[in-house]
């Protein structure tokens, strides 16, 4: 055995590229299947933006769980109520919405977004205090009370805003398309995927190159260790938790946008397409999230397309084809 | 003892209790007539059944199943699918129960071999996932199931209400195919918990209980756990998709609401939650419970969210109306989970001066 000085290079962990192809392999395969190229890059930007909202939402619950083990099933309350934080402001401030301005409607966009990710944020306080921290380490008492909690928000939402679904239209200068020869690409949709992509940096470059990123990485890896060293780490914790709630809450705000209608039930909704796009990328991994979202709105759009009927079950296939190649998701947190 | 498997309620409260409820729903065609007290008891009885099954995983397995509803579902669909493509006859049942019960089975063996392999969260995740896929399934292949609307049919003549067995001049009512298929769903559904007190009194019951406290452990002393753990959810989907035909039988309909919805696997929780988790036993008073809560206390919600809006007050009309029921099921289920986790039974068992 050679010795190793101290001034060598750590050794690089070694790159797990497979998972990586899988969604540019799938929308290559897809494009003889489709036909035409025009119909490919629409059904690929929608499957791209519809991947973003989706890693948005998604990318809380996978990293409380991978930090803490604590998985939270009211996650899509979360979403819901960003929805409806969201109308408040856009409603009243129509006219804004309506102008035919990029900056007027950007105006009222912003701090709806904002406010959104606000109430959300507290709000997962709350949670986190109230549900999360008296069960804490007990996985089946979790579920119970996240549950409730998801049960009790929605029928709060009821009864604030009333069953009926609430129109949100998309602020005009949003609407409509970029028109490159035959290809239109949607407005929204494109900025939907930039906002996405942005937050995808934004969360790598955190945890990647900040102090608090490392040791919320250290605490996926070993949660005592990072104790041991004199962090708090169940504060961390509650600032994951009421980042992931404002992200679901700011989730929830684009998908209401996207729908062009909020309704109480799309936390139930997409609280399956969550769970799923995070078991798929495995728990507690955020590249995982990231190409599991990507991978689940490209079955949904494709899908859709090519065999309508099959929608339906798209996402179960999806997962099973995931977990048959790697039975803990794309990329398996080392710990668990 | 040997009915009950060696498992008394270990309890005088509670042994008085169970007597109470058992009495009542035996008598309830003579001491309370009437259509409503008839389907509350009905009721009663198919989910404590459905409440027991479940209990035999999250109570004694402490795995949490999101598609308990789904084999429900396949259990009463598979006697309106029957009942309404094959005609109202006693093959067309036989038919329901040889093709529903096996499908049941081999899902839950997909479903466990699939999720239980990696951990209790994975499973929870999984079978949510699936539920609800089923549940777009089952409302969009409408040429099978009748979609939203669902499936009415018609039972075999001799459950039919129109057939007489004693005429009125006995009780003041008389004696019919209801009453009849009552005393059916009542006799199917004490069987059913009886066969689940056994199964969790038996060899295997007991590993069960050693992998909810101690998975790891369990496996170290040699029990394949997997296979213990997907034995118990193929039996509690099968005595699910049991409590499902009874309750088509019951309703003479099979549809999403009432057989597959979200709400109903709300309910089954709240009922393990309230009854008592791994006892068997909380699943009849959990069931009793709720379900005469939620025919009667509904009339009172109604009454409350009326007199708050004639007061003028703001916010608690819409907070009381009965449609948001479910809120106070909620705040409900987070207080006992938070308070009471071992539920009603736990604490009568608990107090002292209880039979140990």
């Amino acid at each position: 055995m050679s010795d190793i000085a101290a001034t060598d290079p750590l050794p690089k962990p070694k790159r797990d590229l497979a998972p990586l192809l899988l969604p540019v392999l799938l929308a290559l395969l897809m494009l003889p299947l489709v036909g035409s190229a025009s119909s490919w890059v629409t059904l690929t930007v929608a499957s791209l933006a519809m991947g973003m909202m989706i890693f948005i939402m998604a990318s809380g619950l996978t990293l409380v769980f991978g930090l803490m083990d604590v998985l939270n099933f009211g996650h899509g309350a979360f979403i819901a109520v960003g929805a409806y934080v969201a109308t408040l402001v856009l409603l009243p401030l129509a006219s804004w919405a309506q102008a035919d301005s990029l900056l007027a409607n950007l105006a009222v966009l912003v701090p709806a977004a904002l406010l959104s990710m606000g109430v959300t944020a507290a709000l997962g306080l709350v949670v986190e205090r109230v549900l999360v921290l008296p069960v804490y380490g007990q996985h089946l008492k979790q579920i119970l009370m996240t549950t409730g909690g998801l049960i009790v928000a929605e029928q709060t939402l009821y009864a604030l805003f009333g069953p009926q679904i609430i129109p949100l239209p998309v602020p005009a200068a949003l609407r409509g398309s970029f028109i490159i020869g035959d290809i239109a690409i949607a407005k929204y949709r494109l900025l939907a995927m930039l906002i996405g992509f942005a937050i995808f940096v934004a969360i790598e470059l955190v945890l990647n190159r900040t102090k608090i990123g490392l040791l919320i990485r250290a605490g996926v890896e070993n949660r005592e260790m990072v104790e041991a060293l004199g962090y708090r780490i169940r504060r961390l914790f509650l600032g994951v938790f009421m980042t992931g709630s404002a992200l679901a809450g700011l989730g929830g705000v684009m998908w209401g946008l996207y729908r062009e209608q909020v309704h109480a039930s799309i936390g139930d909704e997409l609280t399956v397409l969550v769970f799923i796009v995070v078991i798929i990328g495995g728990l507690g991994s955020i590249t995982g999230c990231f190409i599991g979202a990507i991978l689940v709105a490209m079955v949904a759009n494709y899908g859709g397309f090519l065999v309508p009927k099959l929608a339906l079950v798209s996402n179960i296939l999806l997962m099973v084809a995931v977990l048959m190649w790697r039975p803990r998701g794309l990329y398996a947190v080392t710990s668990r | 003892m040997m009915i009950l498997s060696g498992d008394p309620p270990r309890s005088r409260t509670l042994s008085v209790l169970l007597v109470i409820i058992i009495l009542a729903l035996l008598a309830t065609p003579f001491i309370f007539p009437g259509a409503k007290a008839l389907n509350v008891a009905a009721k009663i009885c198919i989910f404590a059944a459905l409440v027991a099954s479940y209990d035999l995983l999250l109570g004694y397995t402490g795995s949490v199943s999101f598609a308990h509803t789904m084999f429900y579902g396949i259990g009463s669909y598979a006697i309106a699918i029957a009942l309404y493509g094959l005609g109202p006859n006693w093959t067309s049942v036989a038919v329901a129960v040889a093709a529903g019960l096996p499908l049941a089975l081999l899902l839950a063996l997909a479903i466990g071999l699939f999720s239980l392999r990696v951990e209790a969260i994975f499973f929870a995740m999984i079978t949510l996932a699936v539920a609800s896929a089923f549940l777009v399934l089952a409302s969009q292949l409408s040429w099978l199931t009748g979609g939203e609307d669902g499936r009415s049919f018609q039972l075999p003549e001799l459950l039919r209400p129109g057939t007489v067995f004693i005429g009125k001049e006995w009780f003041g009512f008389p004696i019919n195919g209801r009453i009849l298929t009552y005393y059916l769903v009542l006799s199917a559904c004490a069987l059913m918990i009886l066969a689940l007190l056994r199964v969790v009194n038996s060899p295997f019951g007991r590993v069960l209980q050693a992998i909810r406290e101690n998975r790891f452990r369990a496996e170290a002393l040699g029990y394949r756990t997997v296979f213990h753990l997907t034995y118990a959810n193929c039996i509690a989907a099968m005595i699910a998709a049991g409590a499902g035909m009874l309750n088509a039988l019951w309703l003479r309909y099979a549809g999403p609401d009432t057989s597959l919805s979200f709400s109903i696997m709300l309910d089954i929780l709240l009922m393990v939650v309230i009854g008592g988790m791994g006892t068997i036993y909380g699943a009849i008073i959990g069931a009793a419970i709720f379900i005469l809560a939620q025919n009667y206390l509904q009339a009172l919600m109604s009454i409350a969210s009326t007199a708050a809006a004639d007061a003028g007050l703001p916010l608690l009309p819409g907070l009381l109306h009965p449609d948001r029921w479910l809120l106070w099921l909620g705040l409900l289920f987070i207080a006992s989970v938070y308070f009471f986790p071992t539920g009603v039974v736990g604490r009568l068992r608990s107090k002292p001066g209880s039979q140990r």
